[in-house]
């Protein structure tokens, strides 16, 4: 909401020299942020002239130009360009290409030092043989308007200043806005009345509310005003959560309107800097009542209205009202043909409306519409209808002002794409009791500045929900003296009941001892009625704050009036905490432990293509179920990740484009894996009300799973080429190294095994199970939580990765289900160890885990440790065989063994291995 | 042959003192270790003159053998002394030349191992989790992938009311599911007070989505951490003293805050949270660093608490917005795109 000062300054006392800055800073303790300055683009001497003369000279293009004398200070002044660095001279040459003015006409003329809008600066300039010493403004050229049929002649405004006048303050050029940041709760801050009176709150500043100001325009203004054949008529067939759709409908006429007069320039200025672009009169004159009152205004070009008006749902097929009721006789669509999104009704019988932007819109049997016997004319509070849509001809004006139920608005705008200024209102909550003082000031504004005359024609209709559910109107008088008397007339049809405050609430609630007289003050300045009750205070909030609705908010007001800066710091007492959970401890210490590795920690977003989520999502990459955003930012890259590693992959390209070759990077985070064959999503829930343990557990498992990975990339050098030391590449040992690393770090024991996985080198692919800590033997969990090893050379080149990628990724959540168990401690014999190595010659296929896990089995207490040291093929052995080298640590806890002992231990281990897997001693 | 026979091993005061000069001679011109080790049989060892004279003693008579025993000795003695000490000098220069010539130059060492890094956004998480769990509160966390139920209607989020649509929420297909990328880690809030009994003191920190794109200072995932208190008798002061306690952790003794009225649907009275010190990027100020609240009723009847018995607090801060100000990062690409350089700055810490 942008806020022209002196448009504020007429409902609130504005201190002399205040200053766009103090409005924020006063503003932003009631709870309006700032947002930003406005101020207008006109600067440097403009001032009030009057052409003294002009010769007409025609030009060799055709065109012709008048070569004015304007006198632009009076007889024997400085003109104002003097302080400028301008000429002073009271008379002055002036080249004008415009037409519409005459030898003693007052005009606006910019002196050499003034800028106008977009950077303009006006200097002496040769132009068509003369030194023009200024130039005659438009309206466009001051930013006041679009007009540039000519230029802006002050009688045309029914002004006549004096020569030499500063034409800036006249025209609201002077003025500067604030932009503020109004919260969804605070609709009635969408206007100048609104902003005035909190502004009002927080400077305790005189608030004059324009509210209470009802202007007197004449008329003998009747609830039937408008006669038998021009009824206004509220009938909601379907309201939306029983609520009428318009709870109040104000209509007044004004005839013999002058609809191409020009807009006032300080109307068009204040327009402008709240950022509405000035249309017409007409339109100008019922944006700047939406302004300044917060009521949203339609105009209707009365002669193109038939019959009278009526607020209803949208029909549907048939002509028929939601609850079925025949409403239209006859044909009720128009035009025939497909809406502006292509759909047409087969039957050709469902409303349709044409809107002011040209857009034939389907209506729906939600949509509240104005109609009048030829059907809709209008979406109410959202947009007009183009049908009756003021023009330059009209000449009878139809004012509404409406108040529309909020939940009904904001649906009917959502569902057409189309907010609006009036749709923004309406949705946060217009003030009900103000539409019948905004039609009247609509009214007076069309008398003053276009002509008009405030017919008798006009009517008061307000509308309810009864405990039926069914709708119920009445007629009201319009008054003519102030809103009070309307509120009056309203005020058995309000739905405000009165909240109850009980005594030293807001005081537990804050945290702040209030009096109570700073808690009746507080509540009567946000415009409170209060009535004392035995132990509490009987709030009824103003018409205009619906978000009032029970005692919490009363108590936020009363803190907001007062300040929040009285609460005191007071810290509570937690009651003992358990600290960390295992699974929090174990995915920090896996974090750290990779990072100390000498990993680098890095994070990616989820979004992806179904492909590649397929690709590393599956073991056998076919196609794995995905979530799928409905709006995402990129639509090829709308499903959320299967796995972390396409984002890693990328991550390590990015890096390298960068010059970064060496890599060691990981993320841990979420993956998003729906299972196959599941429906997820769950029906709305209620509300304010806790749902049952069966609900609750439903909905939890109406969403899909999304357990936390940990992955990594390796690509690059492991060791760097530096002075004594060759170059190693990273590869699928090093994704292995960061495995142990892992698994140490959470105290899991982790088992490798041969696999493949469509996303890695099918040869270099290693199977992550987790051991069970609890069975010594070593008894293995069927379930995989990851593999590593290398990524196919394909696939890294997809992502413009060159050499060798290594990469890992486990499921964090599964190792961590693991984790936490406590340590069981084994002794540390200190007994002699004897040490001996052993070859192994077996088939090339078998894997070397097996042939130790045999060794180790066969040879029993003894080998205390068995190590892979080395592995030979070639000249020497059989063809198809290999030798495993290992190192044996044998010892035992009670002596030292003998030589003769741990070759006997070893030979156990040997023919275990020669049993499984046909092993022999190499010689 | 005897020494008496031998006329050259007579004991004799000059050739006690001849031998003991040859061989300090030979000691002091021995040029190396290998050198020395050389004379040590001709002026040292058994083959030396002082040893024949040494051997010559036995035929010495009786009455002389004392005096010519200790003249032998003292300049055996001597000898040997010398040659030790010369062996030892000799040794310790050997010693010394073999460290000099293995001298290396300690600015060029080659890197053993890789210095890895975490990333600030997580340390920084766990640093604020650190604050409140010294505080006895508890860390709570919850799906990303959210009901909307959970995400909005239960935190007093109507339907229809602005405010959701304010929210830039990613809907997941299809939109009868209700699914939806959470907007906060407020959802956890709401989990959390359907599984427990207060008193609820937590922590929800986590990734939150909005469907902003990527600038210098906004991302459509971003992190979050926020605290909830459901307890007996809590007000906004408690709101205030918790909020001053976690700048001072964050910031540094010197953090002041500032609370503005705001709008939650989800808090009544809501504040924006403004944070000041003086070491912020940009000089001492006031920065907006979060909103809070009292927990609205509704948020508390929907999780099954009653209004009338429990009150509540409930705050808010984005991680990225803190490390901005907190760390002097400008460019919001810089925390989402993974160069390393950006984490390796950091390190172990934030």
């Amino acid at each position: 909401m942008r806020v022209p000062l002196s448009w504020l300054a007429e409902y609130v006392d504005l201190a002399p020299g205040t200053t766009p800055e103090d409005v924020h800073a006063a503003l932003v303790k009631v709870g309006f942020e700032e947002e930003d300055i406005h101020r207008s683009d006109v600067t440097g001497p403009v001032v009030v002239g009057e052409v003294l003369e002009f010769a007409e000279e025609p030009q060799s293009n055709g065109k012709s130009i008048r070569w004015c004398q304007v006198r632009v200070a009076k007889p024997g002044e400085k003109a104002a360009d003097a302080a400028f660095g301008g000429t002073g001279d009271e008379v002055r040459g002036i080249v004008c290409g415009a037409k519409n003015f005459a030898v003693g006409d007052k005009v606006i003329a910019t002196l050499p030092g003034a800028v106008l809008p977009g950077g303009f600066a006006i200097t002496p300039r040769k132009t068509y043989g003369h030194t023009s010493d200024g130039m005659l403004a438009s309206a466009k050229e001051l930013g006041l308007g679009d007009d540039h049929s000519g230029i802006l002649v002050w009688s045309t405004l029914g002004l006549d200043p004096e020569i030499g006048t500063d034409a800036a303050g006249l025209l609201g050029l002077d003025d500067s806005a604030v932009e503020i940041n109004v919260t969804p709760d605070r609709g009635y801050a969408f206007s100048i009345r609104g902003v005035a009176r909190e502004y009002a709150h927080a400077t305790g500043a005189t608030f004059r509310d324009p509210a209470h100001h009802l202007p007197a325009t004449g008329g003998a203004h009747t609830a039937e005003a408008f006669g038998t054949d021009f009824s206004v008529t509220i009938d909601d067939a379907a309201p939306i959560r029983n609520r009428a759709g318009a709870s109040v409908f104000v209509t007044r006429v004004v005839t013999g309107v002058d609809a191409t007069r020009p807009t006032p320039g300080w109307m068009t200025s204040r327009l402008r800097l709240a950022g509405v672009r000035p249309i017409s009169l007409v339109v100008d004159i019922t944006n700047y009542v939406m302004f300044e009152l917060g009521q949203p205004i339609h105009g209707y070009d009365l002669d193109k209205v038939t019959g009278g008006l009526t607020v209803r749902r949208a029909l549907t097929a048939d002509g028929r009202d939601a609850a079925g009721r025949v409403v239209a006789e006859g044909d009720v669509s128009r035009p025939k043909g497909p809406d502006s999104a292509g759909r047409v009704d087969p039957k050709g019988r469902i409303e349709t409306l044409t809107t002011l932007d040209e857009q034939v819109r389907t209506l729906h049997a939600e949509d509240l519409v104005i109609a009048d016997s030829s059907g809709a004319i209008g979406l109410a509070g959202v947009m007009g209808g183009a049908s009756t849509e003021i023009t330059s001809t009209t000449k009878n004006v139809l004012i509404e002002a409406a108040n529309f139920d909020p939940v009904s608005i904001a649906r009917s705008a959502r569902r057409h794409k189309l907010p609006s200024e009036a749709s923004r209102r309406f949705e946060r909550g217009v003030d009900p009791a103000v539409a019948e003082v905004a039609a009247g000031r609509v009214v007076q504004l069309l008398v003053d500045l276009a002509g008009g005359v405030a017919a008798d024609h006009g009517s008061y209709v307000v509308g309810r929900v009864d405990p039926k559910g069914r709708i119920e109107t009445k007629a009201v008088e319009i008054s003519t003296g102030s809103i009070d008397g309307a509120s009056g007339s309203m005020s058995d049809w309000s739905d405000r009941e009165p909240i109850e405050l009980p005594d030293g609430f807001v005081s537990g609630l804050i945290g702040y001892n209030y009096t109570p007289e700073q808690v009746r003050s507080s509540l009567a300045e946000i415009g409170g009625q209060i009535a004392e009750a035995k132990g509490a205070l009987m709030v009824t909030p103003p018409s205009w704050r619906p978000d009032i609705t029970d005692k919490w908010t009363l108590a936020e007001e009363v803190a907001r009036i007062i300040g929040f800066d009285v609460i005191p710091a007071m810290l509570p007492v937690a009651p003992p905490g358990r600290g960390y959970t295992v699974a929090q401890q174990v995915r920090r210490r896996v974090s750290n432990g990779l990072a100390s590795a000498g990993h680098t920690e890095t994070l990616a977003y989820p979004f992806f293509d179904e492909a590649t989520n397929n690709l590393f999502g599956s073991v056998a990459g076919g196609e794995v179920p995905q979530v799928r955003l409905a709006n995402a930012l990129d639509s090829e890259q709308g499903w959320m990740r299967t796995s972390l590693l396409p984002g890693l992959l990328q991550t390590a390209a990015r890096n390298r484009s960068r010059g970064f070759t060496d890599l060691a990077i990981f993320e841990q985070g979420l993956v998003f894996r729906p299972v196959a064959g599941v429906t997820y999503g769950h029906a709305m829930l209620p509300a304010g009300t806790r749902p049952t343990d069966t609900q609750i557990s439903e909905l939890n498992a109406s969403i899909p799973p999304q357990p936390r990975h940990i992955a990594g990339v390796l690509v690059g050098d492991a060791v760097l080429r530096e002075p004594g030391q060759k170059a190693v590449s990273f590869d699928w040992q090093d994704a292995l190294a960061a495995v142990s690393q892992i698994a140490s770090a959470a105290g899991v024991h982790i088992v490798v095994s041969q696999a493949t996985h469509a996303s890695f080198h099918p040869g270099r692919c290693a199977a992550l199970t987790l051991r069970s800590s609890s069975s010594a033997e070593g008894a293995y969990r069927d379930v995989v939580i990851g593999y590593a090893g290398e990524i196919l050379p394909t696939v890294a080149d997809a992502f413009n990765l060159s050499g060798r990628v290594a990469a890992y990724e486990l499921d964090l959540d599964a190792i961590a289900a693991a984790a936490g168990e406590p340590v069981a401690a084994e002794p540390v014999p200190a007994m002699t160890a004897a040490t001996q190595d052993v070859s192994l010659v077996v088939a090339t296929e078998i894997p070397a885990a097996d042939v130790e896990a045999a060794l180790v089995e066969g040879a029993g207490d003894l080998l205390e440790h068995a190590r892979l040291v080395d592995i030979y093929q070639g000249e020497g052995l059989p063809a198809g065989t290999r030798s495993l080298t290992f190192a044996l640590r044998f010892r035992a806890p009670d002596r030292t063994l003998t030589q003769a002992e741990a070759t006997e231990a070893k030979q156990a281990g040997v023919a275990l291995a020669a049993e499984r897997f046909g092993a022999a001693i190499r010689d | 042959m005897s020494a008496a026979e031998n006329p050259a091993t007579q004991i004799s005061e000059s050739a006690v003192s001849e031998a003991l000069s040859a061989a300090l001679a030979a000691i002091a011109a021995a040029p190396d270790a290998a050198g020395l080790k050389a004379i040590r049989n001709a002026h040292v060892g058994e083959a030396s003159p002082l040893a024949a004279l040494n051997a010559a003693l036995k035929d010495v008579p009786n009455d002389q053998k004392a005096a010519a025993g200790k003249l032998v000795g003292q300049a055996r003695a001597q000898a040997n002394q010398a040659y030790a000490a010369r062996e030892t000098e000799m040794v310790a220069a050997e010693q010394t030349a073999q460290l000099a010539a293995e001298s290396v130059d300690v600015t060029a060492a080659a890197s053993r191992t890789r210095i890895g890094a975490r990333h600030p956004l997580m340390l920084l998480q766990e640093s604020v989790c650190d604050a409140f769990v010294g505080m006895g509160w508890e860390i709570a966390e919850g799906p990303e992938l959210e009901s909307e139920w959970y995400n909005f209607d239960a935190l007093n989020f109507d339907e229809d009311h602005p405010a959701r649509a304010m929210q830039d929420t990613f809907f997941v297909e299809p939109p009868e599911a209700h699914l939806v990328l959470r907007t906060h880690t407020s959802p956890v809030q709401v989990r959390t007070m359907l599984t427990r009994k207060p008193p609820i003191y937590i922590i929800a920190p986590g990734r939150v989505y909005r469907t902003d794109e990527l600038d210098a200072t906004h991302t459509p995932v971003f992190t979050q951490f926020e605290g909830l208190a459901v307890d007996k008798g809590l007000t906004m002061a408690h709101l205030r003293g918790t909020l001053e306690h976690a700048a001072r952790l964050m910031f540094g003794e010197g953090a002041k805050i500032r609370l503005r009225p705001n709008y939650f649907p989800f808090t009544e009275p809501s504040a924006e949270l403004d944070v000041w010190h003086p070491t912020f990027t940009g000089g001492a100020r006031w920065i907006e660093w979060g909103g809070c609240g009292m927990v609205n009723a509704n948020v508390l009847r929907s999780a099954g608490i009653d209004p009338e018995v429990y009150s509540g607090f409930a705050f808010g801060m984005g991680v990225e917005r803190t490390l901005m100000f907190r760390n002097g990062v400008h460019d919001m690409h810089d925390m989402v795109e993974g160069d390393v350089r950006f984490s390796q700055q950091f390190g172990m810490v934030v």
